[in-house]
């Protein structure tokens, strides 16, 4: 039987040679990885299930949400997960200095790979489909079970193919090519299903694209978005790899219960309106919309690529006067390269601040929260109501492109 | 489990945020979260909902982040059982896992309004609006998620059977 990336995926981790959208199966898990919101009350339904952690060097426990710890009970909570990974010897916990953003660090350390089979209890573990691995959210008892058993059940999900056509063009980025997708099939247009990606447009997107593109999967309810394996998955697995992994990708004939197709070349700059991604608009469709903040990072858009776009824009320019621009590398390897390629200064210079790694503002966690009527352009991944702070500030989603502009000109715009 | 109580009711896309603000996150407590409950779309809530009211929403309910404090603050707020059009997956799992009913009817959502009282059987799905008159059947859970919201949810399944088996 032809089966998709996540049939092909699903069947090998139940010891089944072939599965089909509906059935339900229990699965073997390749990686199990939580923060320190999601980790402390998982460890504490793991207790309750009285068995050792199932395999020390499959699981990954990121303290990234509110770390540096913004208030006391939140480095009480870092501090039940910090405990328990060393109890347990967990191979994948990182401390702050180390540490980056969760779906940032993963990949970027090789600790994801094609073919794999991985849960995290935080939705956008669907990151990880960019590097052509079955990766989805769950909650803390799913993730509990998962520690002490390395098992999953799954609904096999249907898929729908999204093709992509055409040349990606100029100030283009991943985040345009997602944003327009959920703008297409709405918030809810892949709820229980699985987004795979294929076409020819797909060797136009960089690994950043990808990451971005799978990243937000579940804001159109997908439960993973997944790439082909192709040249570029090689070229960046190549390096950060050093295991045996198991490229997969759709058969001929596999079975899809939709396709949307999506020409590359005829994208434009878009921003996600308040309350909801599906909210989109071209940024020269907008009228003046006034801002106060801008936030360049997270795990949607805190990639090298991200902060390069930003900085080819910011360059020998100033933040207005009434913006607050605030730039987060998404990890320590990219905050190193950045001040290396001199784009700190640049930031810097341009009168941005510049945050250790850190989810903190994406939440309304802290680094940014927002006050009553304020509003931010922001590359993060959700606009909804008081995600950021105050009830009444709004969010608008975009690409670094749109709000490092957005940041110079005080308004949503492009230069 | 039958539970008759009186409907808070919600529109479509209620996302965890809304539920529980990212803000309370700082706690995993079910009665700290359950203070904080929808607050930002309902500042009603938390301090007027008695325990056995029903909650519903429209499509997608229970959409955006992963955490399982959004229903365990539903659950620690009194309220039994949650209706809604659709669910989000997490959201969905998450309330399965933690034994907290939920039941998907579509489109008949539309017909239950703030402040009906509804009469629920969660084993059978049945739910009638005694206000109304009318009456609804929920889409059936699938044999093997039944039996871990029979068990009370999923550590109490894992707990029986020693490991996660069919």
């Amino acid at each position: 039987m032809a089966m998709t990336i996540s049939e092909k995926i699903i069947a090998r981790h139940a010891g089944l040679a072939e599965v089909e959208a509906g059935q339900l199966v229990i699965c073997d898990l390749d990686l199990v990885m939580a923060n320190d919101v999601t980790g402390p009350p998982s460890i504490k339904e793991f207790e309750k299930i009285g068995k050792p952690v199932f395999n020390a060097n499959k699981i990954a426990l990121i303290p990234d949400h509110f770390q540096p710890a913004k208030d006391i009970k939140s480095s009480e909570l870092a501090k039940i997960m910090r405990d328990f990974a060393k109890k347990n010897k967990i191979k994948h916990y990182y401390e702050a200095g180390r540490v980056g953003i969760e779906h940032v660090i993963l990949p970027e350390f090789g600790i994801v790979a094609p073919g794999m089979l991985i849960i995290g209890a935080d939705s956008h573990t669907c990151t990880y489909g960019a590097v052509n691995a079955f990766s989805t959210g769950v909650g803390t008892t799913d993730l509990a079970v998962g520690l002490a058993t390395g098992k999953a059940w799954f609904k096999v999900p249907e898929s729908i193919n999204v093709k992509l056509t055409g040349k990606k063009p100029k100030n283009i980025s991943g985040k345009d090519v997602i944003l327009t997708l959920i703008g297409k099939i709405g918030v809810d247009g892949a709820l229980y299903k699985t987004l795979e990606f294929s076409g020819e447009g797909v060797k136009e997107l960089t690994m950043t694209d990808r990451l971005t593109i799978s990243n937000m999967a579940i804001e159109a309810g997908g439960k993973a978005g997944i790439f082909p394996f192709d040249e570029i998955t090689q070229f960046y697995i190549g390096c950060r790899v050093n295991y045996p992994y198991t490229p997969t990708n759709a058969d001929e004939g596999a079975k899809y219960c939709q396709t949307v197709e999506i020409n590359l070349s005829e994208l434009k700059p878009v921003v996600a309106l308040p309350h909801l991604p599906e909210n989109v608009k071209a940024v020269d469709e907008l009228g003046e919309i006034k801002i106060n903040q801008v936030v360049i990072g997270s795990c949607t858009n805190g990639r090298l690529e991200d902060l390069q776009i930003a900085a080819g824009i910011l360059k020998g320019r100033k933040i207005h006067p009434d913006v607050r621009c605030i730039v987060i590398p998404g990890s320590q390897e990219i905050y190193k390269e950045a001040i290396r390629c001199k784009w700190i200064d640049i930031f810097i210079d341009a009168g941005c601040v510049v945050s250790c790694p850190t989810c903190g503002p994406c939440l309304g966690g802290y680094m940014g929260i927002l006050a009553a009527g304020e509003r931010c352009v922001s590359t993060t991944n959700r606009n909804f109501r008081g995600r950021m702070g105050h009830v009444d500030s709004e969010v608008y989603l975009a690409g670094p492109y749109v709000a490092a502009c957005s940041a110079v000109l005080g308004k949503i715009g492009v230069i | 489990m039958k539970v008759e109580g009186k409907v808070w009711r919600y529109g479509d896309n209620i996302d965890t945020d809304v539920i529980i603000p990212a803000r309370y996150l700082n706690t995993f407590d079910p009665a700290e979260l359950a203070k904080h409950c929808m607050v930002d779309i309902d500042e009603t809530f938390a301090a007027n909902v008695k325990a056995g009211d029903i909650m519903v929403g429209g499509k997608n309910f229970g959409c955006g982040s992963s955490r399982e404090h959004a229903p365990v603050a539903i659950k620690a707020s009194g309220i039994p059982v949650v209706i809604a059009a659709s669910f989000a997956r997490i959201f969905y799992r998450n309330g399965i896992n933690i034994g907290l009913p939920l039941l998907e009817i579509g489109d008949a959502v539309e017909k239950i309004s703030a402040n009906d009282i509804l009469k629920i059987d969660t084993d059978t799905g049945t739910i009638e609006n005694v206000t109304t008159g009318e009456t609804f059947k929920a889409h059936p859970l699938p044999p093997f998620v039944q039996g871990i919201a029979q068990t009370g949810g999923l550590i109490n399944f894992v707990k029986e059977k020693g490991t996660l088996s069919a």
